[in-house]
């Protein structure tokens, strides 16, 4: 399984890594304060289309299995925790697999 | 430069101590020498019932690692003179036993090594070579640098993972066997993944990194066991996914 989960993990790492500081800037920063004036409506198209809706689920599915793989360790080894393993599995990956599909529910219907 | 220093060392005498104690000593202070010659110099002349590891004096037996003021280092290749005017900490290897004084008991890596074999493996049917096996300059330098480890701990005293659960293989054990696993000519491969793919193995590991920071011959064994973890992934989709002819 370790090995599934790592992969997960990795491939989280790197989208995020590529993709969440662009969304960020892009729309946290330059839209709102208006240092790019986009065409809503083209926009709008862009967001609404089935393709985008895909790749933005797999940014919240592969973010979240990153998130989970890290802070089960953070749990194992910073705090120590590694007795607690079942708890804190159960904690960490299915709270990615709830945020998954709370993430696709918002996404593709 | 003041001409001398102080040298705050861990003394631990089992048939007396119930714990490890420091005990001061001042030595000369000269350019050129490194730790382990202010030591050398305590024992010669100043308390000969110190004890400690050392063979080379040049940074290839891996024997004198010990902990200079908080860092795993080399003691022949680390100089008095960056830690003026001290006074510098001497500690034996951290995560492992102390036998006495400085040195340490690493019975745990050297039964973990053989573990992952590593050697030089060739198919067994196959015949022996009448010749050498060729190797070209390029596959010489896939695995180069993970030859050059000198087993000396200091990655293992560095491991925070180590630290917490020593049944981790650790990075030196791993970071050789890479240097196998990468060798145009070692067949082994495969008989390695079992110990190598085990909970133990390389899925312990949280890249932290500090085995690479610490190493003294540039060997990077946190590179190696993310590199292995990237083979043992693909390896494991290849089990799941393909049917046994095609793996």
């Amino acid at each position: 399984m370790e090995p599934f989960l790592w992969l997960l993990f990795s491939a989280g790492g790197v989208v995020s890594a590529l993709l969440v500081p662009a969304l960020l800037f892009l729309f946290g920063l330059a839209l709102p304060l208006g240092w790019v004036t986009p065409d809503y409506t083209h926009l709008s198209a862009v967001l609404g289309h089935p393709a985008t809706r895909v790749v933005l689920l797999g940014l919240c599915v592969l973010a979240l299995f990153h998130w989970a793989h890290r802070f089960r360790y953070a749990l194992y080894d910073g705090l120590q925790l590694k007795h607690l393993d079942r708890v804190i599995n159960l904690l960490c990956y299915g709270g990615a697999l709830a945020g998954s599909a709370a993430a696709g529910l918002l996404l593709l219907t | 430069m003041a001409d001398r220093i102080t040298l705050r060392v861990t003394r631990y005498r089992p048939e007396s101590d119930t714990e490890p104690t420091a005990q001061e000593y001042d030595i000369p202070l000269r350019k050129e020498w490194v730790v382990l010659d202010g030591l050398n110099h305590i024992k010669d002349h100043l308390d000969g019932t110190l004890s400690y590891r050392w063979s080379c004096r040049m940074g290839v037996c891996g024997s004198c690692g010990m902990i200079v003021n908080g860092e795993p280092k080399l003691t022949c290749a680390t100089f008095l003179k960056e830690y003026a005017p001290g006074p510098i900490r001497i500690e034996p290897l951290s995560n492992f036993p102390i036998v006495r004084d400085l040195v340490v008991d690493i019975g745990d890596f050297m039964r973990k090594l053989p573990r992952v074999k590593p050697w030089l493996i060739r198919s067994e049917q196959e015949r022996p070579a009448k010749e050498e096996h060729l190797q070209l300059p390029a596959e010489r330098e896939e695995y180069e640098q993970f030859s050059m480890c000198i087993n000396c701990m200091l990655c293992y005293s560095a491991c925070p993972v180590y630290a917490l659960d020593q049944d981790f293989l650790g990075p030196a054990a791993i970071a050789l066997a890479q240097r196998y696993n990468l060798d145009s000519r070692d067949q082994g491969s495969a008989e390695r993944m079992d110990v190598l793919s085990s909970a133990d193995g390389i899925w312990a590991c949280t890249f932290v990194g500090e085995c690479s920071a610490v190493c003294p011959k540039d060997v990077d064994p946190a590179g190696a066991i993310q590199r292995y973890k990237f083979t043992a992934a693909m390896d494991a989709l290849k089990t799941l996914l393909l049917p046994r002819g095609a793996r």
